[in-house]
């Protein structure tokens, strides 16, 4: 069985349909690779038994010729942010540490339908809020490549276990690059759709107006045939878009010839990018310009603002959001006998962690009577000038292509001491999640030295036109193998 | 000595909340409807569990659309939902579902008659929202304290008027009529003891004359009319006394204690919210499109003032119209019965307000669920009209009809036997007999005392067994007598 660790989600899926496979073996081996990988700390509940269930059905369904298509019987996990129906649900918190979710996530109904069968729940920032997964209550998630670095954040549970093989696909969530930034940095493909493509039923909210669901593969073709799984209007999330949803898995295969991409001035020259993944952008931007496309040099002027701007209306959104943790109704009540505030307070000095706290504590003053118009109501209207950056580059580009993050994995701990410097690390991803557009992040290169990091580049899309972007990936790969490196098998 | 109290007048102005008479609740598909067991109406949505979402009830916003058409409300093209963010255990999510900055109606206007004259009120806005859930204190372990949330959700209008009204019976007035519309638009049920029609107060003084407005107070917990009047009147009277005192009014919320007649401060929540408003993410602006709205204003709806108006136009004594108008399945139906029998609209009401209303008091949907339909009563008043059949028998075919014994009533008159025959020959014969055999009542007749005519009536539809119409008997003695 070792060899089944190195199969992207495509390759097992044909092998499921050629029958060179059962879902419960592909099942049992990523059950064993979970336990084996203990260490990474990327799973928060194993859904074992359910899952060889699952597997089981799946081999059933195949067996009397009534398969549902190219997930069924595939393996898959979902960051905890997102609900299973009997499963814990913690986004990684203390105050939900206990709480079981009482119904699926529309985006978990649409992979059972599909056939996937659900491993586990994978750990994540509290609520989505960080960018190395070091926020969790249940300890950080590590870095396959190297478990003394940080997988990213948020979704840092969901990139890693895709990177380690521990599932051959997964979901997680983007509010301000939570896919995008731990898939850099674990060498995986993950897409950030844009907002409304997706549902947001059963998502644990952190910024409503930000979060979107979005796949994490190995490739882009993993990423397609996930998000058209996932895609489509849900009359349960009114933010969710009437927009039809094309196959994802065709345009991975156009190619990019006569595609414009757009190279902004800004994220080129904003400080603070390491040279070797400056490099390595620019490397696999050639690749795609070789491969037909044309580059075009533009400007989206309002970035500098973008982390300012985010950090106003996330934690604003986040600090209504999280009111509902009260202890009154579900999750860990603390309650020290002296009435109702008491017992408010209590449930919530025990219940979230730091990070969460500051977060609320930044979003309350943001609200507040007096501030409003200084901060909530700019902050909307900086947000209106970052979209229309977009509009004005996308009448004259295709695409964008940019770094995905400044850095490669930096090491656990470095960056926890100052929120502001572990706010920087999502400087090229947040733009994508204020301006409303879709974003994709797609290894093209590996750091040099005896421990290589993935290095990961973003190709940014219109709204709803994730298919270029995908078609750039699938041009990317078509000629580079960066997607196909992993990392080593054990820990160093 | 002038009373001080004459030198003040009271201003008011009143916030309603509506419970709109909708299937399910403002944001899920949850049951709206009232009295079932606790917490049996509740869903992951509008228990606010972590990752659900509000989706919007559209029969909710037609409700307050409805309501908002018929006051003369501007309706809003694109209105936004916040949230309105405090904490209680009664929020299921730590804040409530509103509207603030830009509600789906405003402008509105609400006509009342205060003594005969037309007092016009102005309506401010008119939003849509969801209810909280209810805390119960006295049920299970003392030490404990519950909640139920089958009310969380359940879609409010939230009504609030100008600082217009100037007295207690003003806003008793403007209360009743609000009520009514949204009776009549089938919006609201208009319960106060169950809460779905629910009203704070805001009330303050001023010397008479003064442009500038007083101190208010907002007072809460008045559940019927009678208390909304006896509230106001109490705190008018504690605000001037406070003030000709040498004191001043705190702005605060007051409870009504009905137990001892009075307002009192309410305790704890001296601090002033702050409920950090903001756009809700999870929910779009709502968009009215011209077709929508074209659809509510073509429904033209019957309202109570137009009720008012065309039963006063028939000559109805006020009582009568007030009654009509008030009970809204009672003034239906006479509606319903004149359309059919346009000619005796005051016999039809009194029919409808004596009978009818007997029939089905403390009756569940009162006389839209009369066993006698409204066409039976208007045939039966036409056979009345025309002679065929007398009073006494009518309301002898009108319980054959109520006990369900008969659907028409020409058919029951004659099986009744209570048909009145049309036999000139007869009559004329029976009349001069009377008049022969009762000589002494003819006399006194002819000396000028009209009423024995009465007295002959009655003998001569004693010959003819009942069955002839009084009224004919009546003409024939006149002419035979005065002839």
């Amino acid at each position: 069985m070792a060899a089944l660790d190195g199969l992207s989600l495509a390759e097992a899926s044909a092998r499921l349909r050629q029958g060179a496979l059962t879902s419960q073996q592909l099942t049992a081996d990523c059950l064993a690779r979970i336990e084996q990988r203990s260490s990474l700390n990327a799973v928060i509940t194993q859904l074992a038994d359910q899952a060889l269930a699952e597997a089981a059905a799946s081999d059933k369904r195949r067996a009397d010729g009534a398969a549902f298509g190219p997930l069924d019987g595939v393996p898959l996990a979902i960051k905890d942010n997102i609900l299973v129906a009997g499963a814990p649900a913690t986004a990684g918190s203390n105050i939900l540490r206990r709480h079981v979710a009482a119904y699926d996530a529309t985006v978990v109904e649409r992979l059972r339908r599909s056939g996937a069968v659900l491993l586990a729940k994978l750990n994540l920032d509290e609520f989505a809020m960080g960018s190395s997964n070091e926020n969790s209550a249940f300890g950080p998630c590590r870095n396959p490549w190297d478990e003394t670095r940080a997988p990213g954040g948020s979704s840092g549970g969901a990139a890693a276990a895709v990177a380690a093989g521990l599932c051959l696909g997964s979901l997680g969530t983007d509010t301000g690059g939570s896919i995008r930034q731990p898939a850099a940095f674990c060498g995986v493909c993950g897409m950030r759709p844009t907002y409304g493509r997706v549902s947001r039923f059963g998502v644990i909210a952190f910024a409503s107006s930000l979060d979107q669901v979005g796949p994490i593969g190995r490739s882009a073709d993993d990423v397609a045939v996930l998000l058209n799984a996932i895609a489509g209007h849900d009359p349960r999330d009114s933010t969710s878009a009437q927009v039809a949803v094309p196959d994802f898995a065709a345009a991975v295969r156009r190619g990019v010839q006569g595609l414009r991409i757009g190279l902004p001035r800004e994220y080129f020259e904003l400080g603070g990018c390491a040279p070797e993944v400056a490099t390595a952008v620019r490397a696999a931007i050639a690749v795609l310009e070789a491969a037909g496309a044309t580059l075009v040099e533009i400007s989206l002027p309002h970035t500098r603002h973008a982390i300012a701007c985010y950090y106003l209306i996330a934690t604003a959104e986040a600090s209504s959001n999280l009111a509902r943790y009260d202890g009154v109704r579900y999750g860990d009540r603390v309650d020290p006998g002296h009435g109702l505030r008491e017992m408010y307070l209590a449930t919530r000095r025990q219940g979230f962690g730091a990070e969460v706290k500051r977060r609320i504590v930044l979003g309350t003053y943001v609200l507040s009577a007096g501030y409003y118009d200084a901060y909530y109501r700019r902050a909307q209207q900086v947000r209106t000038l970052i979209k229309r950056d977009f509009e004005q580059a996308f009448s004259r580009v295709d695409i964008i292509a940019a770094p995905t993050a400044p850095t490669p994995a930096f090491a656990l701990g470095e960056k926890t001491a100052d929120p502001l410097t572990m706010y920087l690390s999502d400087i090229f991803t947040i733009s994508v999640n204020l301006g409303g557009v879709c974003g994709l992040s797609v290894p093209c290169g590996l750091t040099t030295g005896p421990r290589p990091l993935p290095i990961g580049l973003q190709l940014i899309g219109r709204p709803f036109d994730e298919e270029s972007v995908l078609a750039a990936a699938g041009a990317l790969q078509q000629t580079t193998d960066w997607h196909r490196q992993r990392p080593p098998a054990g820990a160093p | 000595m002038t009373d001080p109290r004459t030198a003040f007048e009271p201003v008011i102005g009143l916030e309603v909340h509506a419970q709109l008479l909708t299937q399910s609740k403002i944001f899920c598909g949850c049951p709206t409807a009232f009295g079932a067991p606790p917490n049996s109406h509740v869903c992951p949505v509008c228990l606010g569990h972590p990752g659900a979402l509000p989706a919007l009830n559209r029969a909710a916003v037609e409700h307050a659309m409805r309501f908002g058409l018929a006051i003369g409300c501007r309706i809003a093209p694109r209105s936004i939902f916040a949230r309105k963010n405090y904490f209680y255990p009664d929020l299921p999510k730590g804040y409530q579902i509103s509207q603030f900055d830009q509600p789906l109606c405003e402008h509105g206007q609400l006509v009342i008659d205060i003594d005969g004259a037309a007092r016009c009120i102005g309506i401010i806005r008119v939003h849509l929202e969801e209810d909280a859930g209810k805390n119960l204190h006295d049920v299970g372990d003392p030490n404990c304290s519950y909640v139920d949330f089958n009310r969380a959700g359940v879609p409010l209008a939230e009504i609030v008027s100008a600082p217009d009204l100037r007295s207690p019976a003003e806003a008793v007035a403007y209360l009743r009529e609000l009520r009514a519309i949204l009776i009549y638009l089938g919006s609201c049920d208009g319960n106060m003891q169950e809460g779905s029609f629910r009203c704070d107060a805001n009330v303050s003084v001023r010397r008479v004359g003064a442009a500038a407005l007083g101190t208010r107070t907002e007072l809460k917990n008045i559940n019927s009319f009678k208390f909304v009047a006896q509230a106001l009147e109490y705190e008018i009277v504690r605000q001037i006394d406070v003030v000709t005192s040498g004191g001043q009014v705190v702005q605060e919320t007051r409870l009504w204690d009905e137990a001892g007649h009075r307002t009192r401060s309410m305790r704890g929540k001296e601090e002033s919210h702050d409920y950090r408003y903001f756009p809700d993410p999870d929910l779009l602006p709502l968009v009215i499109d011209e077709g929508w709205l074209a659809r509510l204003r073509g429904e033209r709806p019957v309202l109570p003032a137009a009720r008012r108006a065309r039963l006063q136009a028939l000559g109805l004594p006020p009582a009568d119209v007030s009654l009509l108008v008030e009970d809204k399945a009672l003034g239906d139906y006479l509606d319903a019965a004149l359309a059919r029998h346009s000619k005796s609209p005051k016999a039809l009401a009194n029919w409808v307000i004596n009978d009818v209303q007997a029939l089905v008091k403390n009756v569940a949907g009162g006389a839209a669920i009369c066993p006698v339909a409204p066409a039976a009563l208007a045939a039966l008043v036409e056979l009345l009209d025309a002679g065929t059949v007398a009073s006494a028998g009518a309301k002898q075919v009108f319980a054959e009809l109520a006990a369900g014994r008969a659907t028409d009533p020409a058919a029951a008159a004659r099986a009744l036997g209570v048909e009145l025959v049309d036999d000139s020959a007869a009559l004329t014969t029976a009349v001069n007999q009377v008049i022969a055999n009762c000589s002494a009542e003819v006399e006194k007749y002819r000396a000028g005392k009209q009423q024995v005519i009465g007295f002959l009536v009655g003998q001569v539809l004693r010959q003819l067994g009942g069955k002839v119409d009084p009224k004919k008997v009546n003409q024939a003695l006149r002419r035979a007598l005065d002839g």
